[in-house]
């Protein structure tokens, strides 16, 4: 019953159709996190306030991110008249797409079959991946722009000077992985991981550094200067109501999972467990399928790091925001990459 | 397919890039932003299409992602509409035209220098490290001049915004 094409790699449509079907099951699998990425949030944030959370809908509420998403779509979607509708229309999308793009080219598993678990083996994996993380902040940069009102405003100058200044001290957080690597494809980065140690111990520096500009990528507390609930009401998304604030919120937390992906791949070794044989490629379908668990259950341990820390954590002012990124994190990657530039030059000698 | 891919792109870039400076609907320069930026990725599917994939990457990176987002900032923060009652002004014709010239005499000169439908060098495409070698050997010269302008403007930058602090 199987038509041919499926298993020829030579036919043109073996690589549409299994490229299609990755993509559908990247974003079938990412849509449920980001809905129960919430419902973690609530439910986490009330154990360490020890409230209970919400628990109604379903056993242990775990109909919740359901209920939720209910509310979204029959609210009134409201426009204000002082908005420039345009931008005020695309700003949600522009948010949400971004995020999504990411995942195009993390490897989220080993083989299932004869496919390999990614869904665009890219050679310079890892510039994609930046330079789509570079275009998220349009989304909130044009809703405080769109909403032409003074606090979503404020907030979208906030995220525009705060993602930039981030961006760079990430990128170069991430420069020493692919020096010791010697490959951008992020295949490369988890096989050389799954041969050696994981790059976390190789290069602590470089991780914290990227772990908490991944905190200031995504706008989530210690670093939320563009949403600020106590100083800017409600920050980009003050004059959003309905679905349209739905997608930013859920764009954050999709943000939230694709920079654990890439935390994941780049220094936990990605799919990999370095015991009981789970480095090696999967030969067999439940291998792969539990390459795959691997990969999400670390995605999860970071999602538990990120919501644990907001609800732990006072937000950070905006000039020491900026002191960190400019004047901490920014010459100590630039000097961590020089410390591994000598390391591997005395290596070769 | 490839072909179609490039009219798409090329057709893309092109108006987009029209739109940024001769918006017939608006003049609002948020709009030419982002148009720019439609710019800017076409372009990197340009790159992409020429195989040069870390090309089309850094494009998108340092001109989509950060240098039209402070061109945004900036935008915003300015007071645009002062600046659009200005009337129409001679020497800024005449500057025009002297970039124009500039440019356009480059662009030509190097079409006319290039063998035009080889595609790349082989050793441009793609990969990294063969771009760090052929930059570093080749090119050192241009790629060290460029250094040095790019500090020099980061300087002048530091200058200007420090100047209350003598």
């Amino acid at each position: 019953m199987i038509p041919d094409f499926l298993n020829d790699p030579s036919h043109w449509g073996h690589f549409l159709f299994w490229s299609a079907f990755k993509v559908m099951m990247a974003f079938a699998i990412i849509m449920p996190m980001v809905a129960y990425s919430v419902m973690l949030e609530r439910r986490v944030s009330a154990a360490i306030q020890d409230r209970i959370g919400p628990n109604r809908v379903g056993p242990f509420g775990i109909l919740q991110p359901m209920a939720d998403g209910l509310k979204a779509i029959l609210k009134e979607d409201f426009t204000p008249s002082h908005v420039r509708r345009i931008y005020f229309i695309l700003a949600p999308a522009i948010s949400m797409i971004p995020a999504f793009l990411t995942v195009a080219v993390i490897p989220f598993g080993s083989k299932l079959g004869n496919q390999n678990m990614v869904i665009a083996n890219l050679n310079v994996g890892i510039l994609y991946t930046f330079s789509i993380v570079s275009l998220g902040v349009y989304g909130i940069v044009l809703a405080g722009y769109a909403s032409n009102s003074k606090y979503p405003f404020l907030g979208g100058i906030r995220a525009s000077a705060q993602m930039i200044s981030y961006e760079i001290a990430m990128g170069m957080a991430a420069v020493p992985v692919f020096m010791l690597v010697g490959d951008l494809n992020l295949g490369k980065v988890i096989a050389y991981q799954a041969d050696g140690a994981w790059l976390v111990f190789k290069q602590p520096i470089a991780f914290v550094i990227f772990l908490v500009s991944a905190f200031a990528e995504t706008n989530r507390l210690p670093f939320d200067m563009p949403e600020s609930e106590t100083e800017l009401v409600s920050g980009y998304n003050t004059e959003y109501s309905s679905m349209k604030f739905a997608l930013f919120f859920m764009g954050e937390y999709a943000a939230m999972i694709s920079v654990s992906a890439l935390m994941v791949t780049l220094f936990f070794g990605g799919w990999t467990l370095p015991f009981m044989g789970l480095n090696e490629t999967a030969t067999s379908l439940a291998g792969g399928i539990l390459h795959i668990l691997i990969f999400l259950i670390k995605i999860a341990f970071f999602m538990i790091l990120f919501v644990w820390i907001r609800w732990m954590l006072p937000r950070f002012r905006y000039d020491q925001l900026m002191d960190l990124g400019w004047k901490r994190f920014l010459p100590l990657a630039l000097a961590n990459i020089i410390i591994t530039a000598v390391i591997l030059w005395i290596g070769h000698l | 397919m490839e072909a179609l891919l490039f009219y798409l792109f090329a057709s893309l870039t092109l108006i987009c890039g029209l739109l940024v400076v001769a918006n017939p609907l608006t003049r609002n320069p948020v709009t030419s932003a982002m148009f720019l930026v439609l710019t800017i990725v076409s372009m990197a599917g340009l790159f992409v299409l020429l195989h040069a994939f870390f090309l089309a990457a850094v494009q998108v990176m340092v001109y989509a992602g950060a240098v039209i987002v402070l061109f945004l900032f900036v935008i915003m923060l300015l007071d645009i509409k002062s600046v659009e009652q200005k009337g129409f002004n001679p020497l800024s014709l005449f500057m025009g035209l002297l970039g124009l010239l500039a440019v356009g005499g480059m662009v030509i000169q190097s079409i006319l220098r290039s063998n035009v439908g080889q595609g790349l060098k082989p050793q441009l495409e793609g990969a990294t490290k063969e771009l760090g070698v052929e930059l570093f050997t080749h090119y050192v010269l241009a790629f060290e001049i460029m250094g040095v302008l790019l500090l020099v403007g980061m300087m002048g930058v530091i200058l200007l915004s420090k100047k209350d602090l003598k």
